[in-house]
């Protein structure tokens, strides 16, 4: 999960990293509030999980209080790449003498942790990556080891920074590592990380990845989802503890296994080119077991999104045989009754097929359409949604 | 032969007495595999009852930690069923006591705890520089050799022997194509799992499938995130001489979204389906636009040979394996070049 850059903030003050003030705003008057109590100079930042928001005109300065009013008026509600601006946060105005970059995320190549620091911080650091890659110094290193006083230090001279600057940034650096491993995060990244007239060093504006498998010994991170951006497809999918993403297709998809329904997925976009070009509605994995409680919830879901014209369950029988999975789809279409009115192209395939096949049958359901294969299970889907 | 895992393997269980480990502590044993305990350190000195593949009751001892039951029972293989919260600890156990090889079937592991583990194998390493103990997994069905041993979740009566390895991302996926390719079956088949670090790797297995005398052709199977199938087609195309035939999941995978798998999520540009592919094919590996055509891009490899036409559907027999072997030439020169 990607945090907004005022709950980085906050996160990276709860560990000793040094921040400047800052108030998250959810009106023009939270705002003028908040610049009151934090005095001079305030800067207005439009929070948004997306990059180029000070292009789009989402970070203004602001000398007073009125003034902040004006900006958070202007700035709440704007629309930044897609997304809508429903909070922003107030913060101190900075003394701005030079713009560093750093940053530590999981490596998946290397199977270990990078750190990325470069004297030319405020610019896409991708870009930098590209066009003078001798600039960002990256640095590999065990997650077992972490970053202590040496490497922070390594970091720093590699970077090119005078003596007198690394013990300054060692600190930060530090701290920045000990936010990444405390939070069980996945990304920390500070862009500008900036050195101000004084010569104190700040991190301005923090992006930070959370890992929601953590979530088991980090209690303090449910309450960093913003319930208000959620799909309420997708929360009430979750409230299930299912898989499920919401896409803007017509096919709902329902399978077992992320690879299986992934591959559902591009099949039937695939089969839906000879029909109008129908897509996908949603992914949704309902796991290995398919039991008729899990199958009567992921369809409720599914039939609850009203572009979905068809549905496709798509399932390979393993240690769950098909016969289970078969007797689940026949009980979870009685226990949702008339809720069900889409057609549903079921294809089973794997362990005791024949039983499964042969169950769906005897059943007769209505809305039930039996296909052989996942192709041609794809096709009647796409099909049946154009029409 | 096989890969990894064979019938000699002595299979342990980590969380044997737990509900996941019970349940597939039947499954292996059924499988055929030679499994010779468990561990849980509050139930040791215990024993948990089960039947082998010939129905006959046998009882597992239950030991306090890794390194006593290997001790106790030479076990080279352990299988780990434990529950997130208590899986790194379940593998610096093993790790530490020198496993062969260690199984992580569990999902939803922190990604920290994994890297953890991970970077600790590496550390720990044999007289001949290379780690003790080789990791599969986590978030994996694991790994099976058809006939022979099962050490994972993976339905063993899916399939048969035969002499294609596969190596997949995704579980589900791996049975489709183990399912679809019963009749020609497999040496062996491994799940290297969805999370974003990963023991074994795409690359670990396609250099063991092209030194295994038995795997003829080689099926790849990814998914979106990572680079992963990048590295591997770069790999195929230097080291791998043995026909490789790939699918690859998520072309509808919309960005920022993580599909399912802890890995599967495409960040910008990187981490497409599309890419991959595209790599794929450039290392001369022929890709399946879905898994059914996937399946039979590789059944194309043995149509036409000697006496494929005629093949009948017997698994493990010496026919099969004999038909594999006159078909190599053909094989070869057919996808790879």
């Amino acid at each position: 999960m990607d945090l907004y850059e005022y709950q980085a903030r906050d996160l990276f003050e709860a560990h000793g990293v040094p921040v400047l003030a800052g108030i998250v705003a959810q009106t023009p008057e939270e705002a003028k509030a908040a610049a009151e109590k934090i005095g001079g100079v305030v800067v207005i930042k439009a929070q948004v999980k997306v990059g180029g928001r000070g292009k789009a005109g989402g970070v203004k300065l602001a000398k007073t209080p009125e003034e902040a009013y004006e900006h958070a008026q202007a700035i709440l509600g704007m629309d930044i790449k897609g997304h809508t601006v429903h909070r922003v946060m107030i913060a101190q105005g900075a003394d701005i003498a030079e713009e560093y970059y750093f940053s530590i995320l999981l490596d998946r190549a290397e199977r270990n942790y990078l750190a990325m620091c470069s004297k030319e911080g405020g610019v896409e650091i991708e870009q930098l990556a590209v066009d003078s890659p001798e600039k960002l110094v990256r640095y590999n290193f065990d997650p077992n080891t972490g970053i202590d006083a040496d490497a922070a230090a390594e970091i720093a001279q590699q970077a090119g920074f005078s003596a007198e600057e690394v013990p300054a940034l060692v600190e930060a650096f530090q701290k920045l590592w000990e936010a990444f491993s405390a939070e069980d995060a996945t990304l920390v990244e500070v862009n500008p990380l900036v050195k101000t007239g004084d010569g104190a060093i700040i991190a301005l504006d923090g992006k930070v990845t959370i890992d929601e498998n953590a979530a088991f010994r980090q209690p303090g991170h449910a309450d960093l989802v913003d319930q208000s951006a959620e799909d309420p497809l997708e929360a009430k999918a979750k409230a299930h503890d299912l898989n499920y993403v919401k896409l803007d297709g017509s096919v709902g998809i329902i399978g077992n296994g992320a690879g299986l329904v992934m591959s559902t997925l591009d099949v039937v976009a695939y089969a839906g080119e000879a029909h109008n070009g129908v897509t996908p509605a949603n992914f949704l994995d309902i796991g290995g077991g398919a039991s008729a409680e899990v199958m009567a919830n992921g369809l409720d879901v599914i039939l609850g999104d009203d572009q979905v014209k068809s549905v496709f369950v798509n399932v390979f029988g393993g240690i769950t045989a098909c016969d289970a999975v078969a007797t689940g789809i026949v009980k979870a279409l009685e226990i949702l009754g008339d809720t069900a009115t889409k057609p549903l192209v079921v294809r089973l395939d794997g362990n005791n097929v024949d039983e499964g096949r042969r169950i769906l049958k005897e059943a007769n359901h209505p809305l039930v359409i039996t296909a052989d294969t996942m192709d041609g299970g794809a096709d009647k889907a796409a099909e049946l949604a154009n029409k | 032969m096989s890969i990894y895992l064979n019938k000699d393997s002595k299979v342990i269980v980590q969380g044997i007495t737990g509900g996941e480990g019970t349940k597939h502590t039947a499954l292996m044993l059924k499988a055929g595999t030679n499994i010779v305990g468990g561990v849980n350190a509050r139930k040791a000195g215990t024993t948990v009852s089960h039947k082998d593949q010939a129905g006959q009751d046998v009882d597992l001892p239950v030991f306090g930690s890794v390194a006593e039951a290997m001790e106790k029972t030479g076990a080279d293989v352990s299988v780990v069923f434990v529950p997130p919260k208590f899986a790194k600890d379940a593998a610096v156990e093993a790790i530490e006591a020198g496993i062969g090889l260690l199984v992580v079937i569990t999902e939803g592991i922190p990604v920290q705890d994994s890297a953890e583990f991970f970077n600790l194998s590496l550390t720990k390493t044999g007289p001949d520089g290379k780690p003790t103990t080789r990791i599969i997994g986590p978030n994996c069905p694991g790994i099976i050799t058809p006939g022979e041993s099962l050490a994972g979740i993976t339905p063993a009566n899916i399939t048969n022997k035969g002499p294609i390895g596969l190596v997949s991302k995704s579980g589900t996926l791996t049975y489709q194509m183990m399912y679809e390719l019963r009749d020609i079956g497999f040496s062996t088949s491994i799940g290297i799992g969805g999370d974003p670090v990963i023991g074994t790797t795409h690359i670990d297995a396609l250099e063991a499938f092209e030194a295994d005398p038995d795997t003829e052709a080689i099926v790849m199977i990814g998914e979106i995130g990572g680079d992963a199938e990048e590295r591997a087609a770069e790999y195929i195309k230097a080291h791998v001489s043995k026909p490789v035939v790939g699918y690859v999941a998520g072309f509808t995978a919309p960005e920022g979204k993580t599909m399912g798998h802890a890995g599967a999520i495409v960040s910008g540009s990187s981490g497409t389906a599309e890419a991959k592919k595209e790599a794929l094919e450039a290392a001369g590996v022929k890709v399946g636009k879905t898994p059914s055509e996937t399946a039979q891009l590789l059944r194309e490899i043995y149509k036409g040979g000697p006496s494929a036409e005629s093949a009948p559907v017997t698994a493990g027999t010496a026919t099969v394996r004999e038909k594999a072997g006159a078909l190599v030439d053909k094989v070869k020169s057919t996808l790879k070049r």
